[in-house]
């Protein structure tokens, strides 16, 4: 039986420009299951977004508490929540944000720098993820030397390599071609199935909703309806191939 | 190490930008260092003094001149160790522009009293007994390219008439800070010459060299030499070496201080520069240090990234100006001829200059960093798009 990783309870969130106080998110409830693939739907200013980043601990909440795997991240400071993110946070971003200046190995090696592991421990684990992504042969290339399908695989390499228990994507397809959005899906999929990750994952593209195994609609700020989970959650099996790395900044 | 790499790689992501901000500290960096040096030439006599020597000169003026026979009542002050005396004697050699200072000193008494010129003894002997002989500093002799044994022409302008001396030594300094662009030659020959020519001129000495046994009691022994000689037709004013030289100093005292506004002025110049190279550096990678935020990178990871990035270009600007200002100061040492008789880069001036291109480089982060430190993640994110 697949326990709540995420419990949001009477999320709202309002932005003030000037005098004018804009709500952006009002009364949110939702429970995201361990291990659960989650998409996030709606319009344009509907709130999708500003709720993932609420998930994610990089923007916090008016009122409200958001409870990840247990832990309630709008009452950390940002010290403590930076630490959480780097713990138990993978990000995956529509325009995959890597450091242009690093090769994809040093990208995928990032995130393991505010971990207590080893170069060569580090290295190992990057080698691991880049082999999941099917990009051991570009390790060495730079961003702009591959195409956008791959520099999203480097991304979700990043998202994992520390080996996260929740994984937060922005439209992850947005800047990808069908064929190629298909591809880094199919991977998501993966993660969910073989790593046991949980993803909450905001798109437009209702084929990439279909993906998900839950459809959640915002509209207004407001969840409106829910497409049922498809399947059920799958038994985690591969979790214990990433070793667990310590976070220690 | 995989920090250093970044910070490397970050600062030669634009090469023509960061060559260019490099350029321009190199420029910086070695004007900052030529002027200083020029400034400190300047101060070289006054460094270079002795605490061990006072000056005794007419209180009415320099161009004054004392009574030899002060000299024995000066040796009779309580606290004096020894008496010598010189007159600057001002001869053009060929030209005008072949300026180099030429003092009339007693050899006897003067060189105990600067041991700091390292005469070879036979020089020294030579040169004591040939009345008409001179001795040079090794700087001038190479300059003129003159050897021991060669006459060198004098017109006077002090002491009118064509001169000619024979040089029977060249005197090398005991340190980098000597003087040895100087020529020293016999009192007695001149005053023989004056008493000759014009008998009053004759036994005159421009300055009197009081070699005083204990540096501290300078103030004390000026005051009894001055007050040996208060009321009479040639009173005297007695200083350390020192203030005596800055007194030189003072006279040129506003170009110095323009020199030194120069050189703070340039560095300015290049902070001002280099903190909107910072800025804008930063401004373009907004979204690359919010992404760094938003994987857990606390706000010091991306001050210290900039801060790094920052110091790496300046210290790189700082000792390649530092290099290129050694070679450049010894080709203006060698245009300017002898205007300067010291003209050296101190390593005083070195290190300031590595720490001006520090301090540059740490002034034009901070801005940049602490505003890239705050940045919302949010809000940075957004920037990619």
């Amino acid at each position: 039986m697949a326990t709540a990783l995420i419990r949001i309870h009477g999320l709202s969130k309002t932005y003030r420009r000037g005098e004018q106080e804009i709500p952006v998110l009002l009364d949110i409830e939702l429970e995201v299951m361990a291990g659960d693939f989650v998409a996030l739907m709606g319009p344009s200013g509907s709130g999708k977004s500003t709720l993932l980043n609420l998930i994610a601990g990089i923007d916090k909440p008016t009122t409200g508490t958001i409870e990840v795997g247990g832990i309630d991240i709008a009452t950390l400071g940002e010290g403590a929540l930076a630490d959480w993110r780097a713990e138990h946070v993978g990000f995956i971003f529509q325009f995959y944000n890597l450091m242009p200046v690093l090769t994809a190995f040093e990208n995928i090696e990032l995130p393991l720098l505010l971990t207590s592991l080893s170069s060569r421990e580090r290295k190992a684990r990057v080698q691991q993820v880049l082999e999941l992504v099917s990009l051991s042969d570009r390790a060495d290339h730079y961003p702009n030397e591959l195409s956008g399908g791959q520099q999203q695989r480097v991304a979700i390499a990043r998202a994992l390599v520390t080996d996260p228990t929740l994984i937060v994507a922005d439209e992850p397809t947005g800047d990808l071609d069908r064929h190629t959005g298909e591809d880094v899906l199919t991977l998501l999929e993966q993660l969910v199935d073989e790593l046991g990750k949980t993803i909450v994952m905001v798109t437009h593209d209702p084929k990439a909703a279909s993906r998900a195994r839950r459809v959640v609609h915002l509209e207004k700020g407001v969840l409106v309806d829910e497409v049922p989970e498809v399947s059920a959650v799958p038994a985690v099996s591969a979790v214990s191939e990433l070793p667990a790395a310590k976070v220690t900044a | 190490m995989f920090i250093f790499r970044l910070l490397l790689k970050n600062a030669f992501r634009h090469p023509l930008r960061t060559l260019l901000t490099i350029v321009g500290l190199v420029v910086a960096v070695v004007a900052f260092g030529m002027l200083r040096t020029i400034v400190d030439a300047w101060y070289a006599g006054a460094e270079a003094s002795s605490s061990t020597r006072l000056i005794t000169r007419s209180a009415t003026s320099l161009t004054v001149p004392l009574p030899l026979a002060y000299a024995e009542r000066l040796r009779a002050v309580d606290g004096v160790d020894g008496i010598s005396w010189s007159n600057w004697f001002g001869g053009v050699y060929v030209s005008e522009r072949n300026f180099f200072p030429q003092f009339a000193v007693d050899p006897q008494s003067y060189l105990p009293l600067y041991p700091e010129f390292v005469v070879k003894a036979d020089d020294r002997v030579a040169w004591e007994r040939d009345r008409k002989g001179v001795i040079v500093g090794r700087k001038l002799a190479d300059k003129f390219g003159w050897q021991v044994g060669d006459q060198i022409p004098l017109r006077g302008t002090i002491y009118p008439g064509t001169w000619s001396f024979t040089l029977r030594g060249i005197y090398d300094g005991a340190d980098a800070g000597t003087d040895t662009n100087q020529m020293l030659m016999h009192w007695a020959y001149l005053n023989e010459t004056m008493r000759a020519r014009s008998g009053r001129r004759a036994d005159q000495v421009g300055v009197f060299i009081v070699g005083i046994r204990d540096p501290n009691n300078a103030a004390l022994v000026s005051q009894r030499i001055d007050a040996q000689f208060r009321n009479s037709l040639a009173e005297t004013l007695t200083e350390t070496e020192k203030a005596f030289q800055l007194g030189f100093v003072a006279m040129s005292e506003a170009i110095l201080v323009a020199l030194q506004a120069v050189s703070f002025i340039v560095i300015v110049i290049i902070m001002a520069v280099m903190a909107n190279t910072m800025t804008m550096t930063a401004r373009e990678r907004l979204a690359e240090y919010a992404t760094l935020k938003a994987l857990g990178f606390p706000p010091e990871f991306v001050v210290r990234l900039l801060f790094g990035e920052s110091l790496f270009i300046a210290l790189l600007g700082g000792v390649l100006g530092l290099l290129l200002t050694l070679p450049l100061a010894a080709l203006f040492a060698g245009a300017t001829g002898t205007l300067f008789p010291v003209f050296r880069v101190s390593g005083a001036t070195m290190g300031l200059q590595l720490a001006v291109a520090l301090v540059v480089g740490a002034v034009a982060a901070a801005w940049p960093a602490w505003k890239m430190s705050r940045i919302n993640i949010v809000n940075g994110l957004r920037h990619v798009a």
